[in-house]
């Protein structure tokens, strides 16, 4: 770990007053008045940018590209001002073995001290040949990476569920980042992708901080996984007074009326989309017109059709989820939900493609 | 005895790529490119509803984020006969053109540049000189001394800190970097408003489809309902923010990457490598999908073989003739007679037979990729933005032959200096040109549409499935900002029966085959390296292709699973 000036000089047998002095040297050269002073000791005091690795294994890439997009902080601040982003590979100018290296100078110059971001699942079927980089596995250069790291983010839903390549029948055997790291802190930020102020807000809260956020007990940070989409959703008035968009496009769609009925997943789905919103606050798939696909809960791609509502959820709601408290929160409502479907006198619309059997036949 | 060399990962890509090259007496002799990863995708979309299918094959890739569902949900309304309204048509031109406008730019400037531009000589540039030399190339507002000078102080203070970030350990100092100091902190400077801009355009997607990445799509039209007089769906609010981004998109290009484009190409005239096979082939259109050959639809669609400008062949995604796809030299087998197969006949078996990980080397003699050879007519091609400028000059379509021939003699180049790394560089970009003034167009026309008293943006008669015959099968093809993509579909009693994808990289990165290398390996061979352990010009010559491995690894199914599925992408 590279040491701050402030650092080196205790080291090397110094005192605080001496560094004191130096600061106070300093500023006096650099022509500034004698309250910079503290100012110029904090600059002298602060620790080198966060080495930060960033893995690219089983994905598409929507994650980094949802990462680019921050607004705030801007990606250029993050780059420059924030984190020493030492492999991504997606960015970096270097490539081959000289992209191999520098992460590995990261892995040991700042053990203990670098943060792992991983975008993507983890293929383990047949010797893991279905992902590899540098001729090695992506479960290799995870449990590498990981090793000496504070902490990995697994960031996107394939790192948190293995997303659309972890969908039945999962051919590759993708699993999870906390499939394969058992001796870290992992903490999940799901979505497909996440939104881009999410990601960036997670590294920055640990960074200004000091320390890792708080966690849901699905193991994502509070601070944008605390809520569903439904308790913020700018068409939840129109839900409560039982005002459905019955098909795209229809009188209902023209007036912004709840999308419940055409398929919306937000009343399980926990996510800061209907608050943060997209592309720096511009509007989120709900306001757009489109129900949510609910792409941060686990197993989404398993749970469709897209455009069915939620009846099946009463009785069976959400067997993958062990969040016992936002189970019991999101059962209720979605009872709810189903009442105030059938209140608006209308008759489900026969579900064209029958539940999948593999995931519990329970329709 | 040639000496060979392996660059894995290669970087500023989407996804995973690995090129092995021989060298003889410091030139590349032969080439082989590797996709390095899949994702097994083909029995999840199988047995689905249709409607649905958007939102999986999407997630093929998260860079061309949009293009995928646009191919798909194109596939299903072909196969379902389903017309979209016209406001539906013209907002996924937009998107289209917004995603094509990002896409190209991003390339140039984060996934391109640092092949050609030197970001350590920035620091020794004189900003006042950089300041002068960029207003004489450009109005752009962000040139002033001062501004430079701001760059280069904080790129120094980065670099003074030891900590190098995305910019450590590359080639800086490679003699292939031609460019003064004030080009490459002008660069540089561009580097990075472009990081900035790039979110801003992706606005356009969030109004229409509420996010970007992976924006939404509808079956049958859009999901973004129009109410010029509602408060909670698209009204002039919504549509002044996506006129604002259109500008702002326009100003970019014409400002700020042409003339970046030129200033830089104009030192690397004596680089002509690069220019691989010499066929080339485009699906052409954005919209109407029958009119794709007509010289002039945006992009005309066409092959041309040999680089011969004066002929143009016809394309037909749906001709059992022309696109088949091969397994020689990719981890796959058939299981019958026929050596390839158009995607509506589509088959892929997994038969990893390359090394165990961890490896150093890949046995190039068998196979040795996860990416298909699809042939058009027996022959590779290259897809891309050079394609759709050299089939749209050959077509006579106006706009792209002024652009190209303004560019040659701006550059003082002859026709033959297309055919390179700098010519699909430079083509990226003349592209990009005719992509934002189509954006301005299509939000016009939208606006002109909805003043007209049109609001409707889907067409519900064929949305349930009791409303579709028993079985179809349906094709959907346009241009990605990688070049030509087809997505094929067939459907059974209202689920999925099959699915491909040929996508842009696939045709560009694929393995030899009885047709010859592919247009990567090409492209690699005959170029001198100026050292093997720094291979720039490799780097050079795979970026000018703009890579997107995740879309072309084919999404295959298990010798290991039962029901082998013949529903695959790619």
């Amino acid at each position: 770990m590279r040491d701050s000036l402030y650092e080196a000089m205790i080291k090397r047998g110094y005192s605080r007053r001496d560094f004191m002095k130096i600061c106070a040297i300093l500023t006096a050269m650099m022509g500034l008045e004698a309250s910079f002073v503290p100012k110029v000791a904090q600059a002298l005091e602060d620790k080198p940018r966060l080495p930060v690795i960033y893995l690219h294994l089983q994905e598409c890439t929507c994650c980094a590209e949802s990462f680019i997009r921050t607004a705030h902080p801007l990606l250029a601040d993050m780059l420059f001002n924030m984190i020493s982003l030492d492999y991504m590979e997606t960015l970096q100018a270097a490539a081959g073995h000289q992209a191999e290296a520098a992460k590995a100078k990261t892995m040991q110059d700042y053990k203990d001290h670098y943060l792992v971001v991983v975008e993507g699942s983890i293929p383990l079927q047949d010797d893991g040949v279905y992902c590899t980089i540098g001729g090695r596995t992506a479960r290799d250069i995870l449990l590498e990476a990981a090793r000496d790291s504070v902490a990995v983010i697994a960031f996107g839903s394939c790192a948190t569920n293995a997303c659309v390549q972890g969908a039945h029948p999962n051919p590759t055997g993708a699993v999870s980042v906390k499939e394969v790291v058992k001796d870290k802190p992992v903490i999940d930020v799901p979505g497909c992708p996440p939104i881009a102020e999410v990601i960036a807000g997670t590294i920055v809260h640990y960074l200004t901080f000091d320390r890792l956020p708080e966690l849901t007990t699905l193991g994502r940070p509070k601070a944008f996984f605390n809520h569903r989409i439904h308790d913020n959703c700018n068409r939840r008035a129109y839900f409560d007074a039982g005002l459905f968009v019955e098909q795209f496009d229809d009188e209902g769609a023209k007036q912004g009326w709840c999308l419940y009925k055409v398929g919306c997943k937000g009343p399980t789905t926990y996510n800061a989309c209907a608050i943060t919103q997209w592309n720096n606050g511009v509007s989120y798939p709900i306001k757009s017109g489109h129900p949510c696909i609910g792409c941060s809960e686990p197993g989404f791609y398993d749970d469709m059709p897209m455009y069915s509502r939620m009846a099946h959820i009463p009785g069976t709601a959400m067997p993958f989820n062990p969040d016992k408290i936002g189970l019991a929160v999101t059962g209720a409502t979605v009872a709810g939900a189903a009442a105030h479907g059938l209140a608006t006198g209308v008759l489900m619309r026969k579900k064209p493609q029958q539940k999948r059997v593999e995931k519990g036949g329970d329709e | 005895m040639a000496q060979r060399i392996v660059v894995d990962p290669i970087t500023r890509i989407e996804g995973h790529l690995r090129i092995e090259a021989e060298l003889e007496d410091g030139k590349i002799v032969n080439a082989f490119s590797s996709g390095t990863a899949f994702r097994g995708l083909e029995r999840i979309v199988q047995d689905r509803d249709p409607r649905d299918a958007w939102a999986f094959v999407q997630r093929i890739c998260g860079v061309c984020t949009h293009i995928h569902a646009i191919a798909s949900i194109q596939a299903v309304e072909d196969a379902l006969d389903i017309t979209v309204p016209k406001n539906a048509v013209l907002i996924r031109q937009i998107m289209t053109a917004a995603q094509f406008v990002q896409d190209h730019v991003i390339h140039f400037y984060h996934l391109h540049a640092l092949d050609w531009i030197d970001v350590v000589s920035a620091l020794k540039a004189d900003p006042k000189a950089a300041s002068a030399l960029a207003q004489s190339l450009s109005n752009y507002a962000r040139s002033s001394p001062g501004h430079f000078a701001d760059v280069q102080k904080t790129f120094k203070s980065f670099v003074d800190s030891g900590q190098l970030g995305i910019f450590a350990n590359a080639y800086w100092g490679h003699p292939a970097y031609k460019l003064p100091p004030e080009v490459n902190l002008i660069a540089l400077s561009h580097y990075l408003d472009a990081l900035d801009w790039q979110k801003d355009i992706a606005r356009i997607h969030t109004i229409f489809g509420g996010k970007n990445p992976h924006p939404n799509y509808l079956v049958g039209g859009m999901a973004c309902t129009i109410n010029i007089d509602n408060d909670n769906t698209i009204n002039m609010e919504r549509l002044g923010l996506v006129f604002k981004e259109i500008s702002k998109a326009k100003a970019f290009v014409e400002q700020v990457y042409l003339p970046d484009l030129f200033a830089i190409a104009s030192f690397y005239k004596d680089w002509t490598y690069g220019g691989g096979i010499d066929h080339f082939l485009v699906y052409g259109t954005l919209a109407e999908q029958n009119k794709n050959n007509n010289r002039d639809e945006i992009f005309p669609g066409g092959v041309i073989l040999n680089r011969n400008l004066n002929e143009v062949f016809d394309v037909d995604p749906r001709d059992p003739k022309q696109v088949e796809e091969f397994v020689d030299h990719a981890w796959y087998e058939y299981s019958s007679a026929p050596e390839g197969r158009h995607p509506w006949n589509g088959e892929t078996r997994v038969k990893y037979s390359g090394p165990k990980p961890p490896y150093e080397q890949l046995d190039t003699q068998g196979k040795y990729s996860w990416i298909k050879t699809p042939l058009w007519k027996g022959k590779p091609v290259e897809v891309g933005p050079l394609a759709r400028m050299l089939v749209g000059y050959a077509r006579g379509n106006d706009p792209i032959k002024s652009s190209v021939d303004e560019a040659l003699q701006r550059l003082g180049l002859g026709q033959e200096a297309l055919f390179s790394a700098l010519g699909r560089t430079l083509a990226r970009g003349l592209e990009s040109k005719l992509m934002v003034d189509y954006l301005q167009k299509s939000y016009d026309l939208l606006l002109a549409n909805i003043k007209a008293g049109d609001s409707r943006v889907f067409d519900g008669s064929k949305w349930e499935p009791t409303s579709w015959p028993s079985s179809a099968q349906g094709v959907g093809f346009t241009e990605a900002p990688r070049g030509a993509l087809g997505h094929w579909v067939k459907i059974n009693n209202g689920k999925i029966s099959l699915y491909q994808a040929v996508v842009p990289t696939t045709w560009n990165a694929a393995p030899e085959s009885k047709g010859g290398k592919g247009p990567y390996e090409a492209a690699l061979i005959g170029t001198p390296l100026a050292d093997p352990e720094q291979p720039l010009e490799i780097l050079r010559i795979i970026h000018s292709f703009d890579p997107c491995i995740a879309c072309a690894a084919h999404i295959i199914d298990l010798k290991s699973r039962q029901d082998l599925g013949e529903c695959l992408f790619c």
